[in-house]
């Protein structure tokens, strides 16, 4: 139930702050708003500060384990060709992940379609990935 | 909502989450989950795992539908999405005349879904972007906000990496597409 609220939130947010649109993403790849650069700057700040908070502190979660944020592993290949080709098809769709699943709850049903293939590619991803350089 | 609200409050994700369960912020990952529910088990090294362990992920997609229709409930007027002029009049090059909504509905429709340009857009786009958020292990919200808030180099790789793909369709591959 938590996790629904936290996605309710999140998603709520999103639409209201116009991050699902395409228009919005459009917007910020051909660099005519501070918009989108500002949502993600300063979500990228207050998250810093937080992870900065809660290992300063030691924090742990609320079943009381220490919380660990761990450290992504320096595999340069995959981030260069998969985030290339995450990028061509967030321009394409105009949508990232999570902003599809908004657009479906606010009634763009058609947007189902590229969640299907994104679907499919996360499939054939996971088939395919040992011939894969990472 | 101004940019300043909305993205402190995108921004407290990571730690609510991290304080709730240990969990990082990361939407795309749901596709997997979904693909080593459906898959049988064994088969495929990358889905065999034990999907259900994971589920707040799928929770927090499910929130993400309902919190679209919830701002949907409460924006009686309609979308207008708020965009600069020189945008579009970039888009007005595409054809693209309708700003109303939150999409451009002469894009996004079924007819045009059974178009090459359609096609494109809407079957090879979701595809790249399933397809590439796993391999390039993680997409908007694993990399540009819960990497980078982490300071991870591989997450600004990433990120560069998105942006490299999508300023390239931008500038050279949707203007063939859509004009």
């Amino acid at each position: 139930m938590k996790y629904i609220l936290a996605g309710l939130f999140f998603g709520f947010v999103a639409v209201k702050s116009e991050v699902v649109s395409w228009f919005r993403i459009l917007e910020m790849f051909h660099f005519d708003s501070f918009h989108m650069y500002g949502i993600i700057g300063s979500a990228v700040v207050i998250g810093i500060i937080s992870i900065q908070i809660i290992k300063r502190f030691q924090m742990k979660d609320m079943k009381g384990e220490q919380i660990s944020v761990g450290d992504k592993e320096m595999t340069p290949k995959r981030y260069i060709i998969g985030g290339s080709l995450f990028g061509l098809g967030w321009a394409l769709v105009g949508a990232c992940p999570g902003p599809m699943y908004a657009l479906v709850g606010n009634g763009y049903w058609i947007i189902l379609v590229p969640m299907f293939f994104a679907f499919l590619g996360t499939m054939t991803y996971g088939m395919i990935r040992e011939k894969l350089p990472h | 909502m101004p940019w300043y609200i909305a993205g402190p409050l995108i921004g407290l994700m990571v730690p609510l989450l991290l304080v709730l369960d240990n969990r990082q912020f990361g939407i795309s990952s749901a596709y997997r989950h979904m693909c080593a529910a459906v898959l049988p088990k064994g088969k495929f090294s990358f889905f065999s795992y034990d999907w259900k362990a994971q589920k707040w992920n799928l929770l927090f997609v499910v929130g993400i539908v309902l919190g679209g229709y919830l701002a949907s409930l409460t924006t009686v007027e309609g979308y207008s999405v708020a965009i600069s002029e020189q945008t579009k009049l970039a888009l007005g090059e595409w054809g693209i005349t309708d700003f109303s909504g939150l999409i451009p509905t002469e894009i996004f429709n079924f007819s045009f879904l059974t178009t090459p340009g359609g096609f494109v857009v809407m079957v090879l786009g979701g595809f790249l972007v399933g397809f590439g958020a796993r391999y390039g292990g993680g997409c908007t919200s694993g990399h540009a906000i819960s990497g980078l808030s982490n300071l991870q180099l591989p997450s600004l790789i990433a990120v560069i990496g998105f942006f490299a793909g999508g300023l390239l369709m931008t500038y050279f591959i949707l203007p063939l597409i859509l004009s």
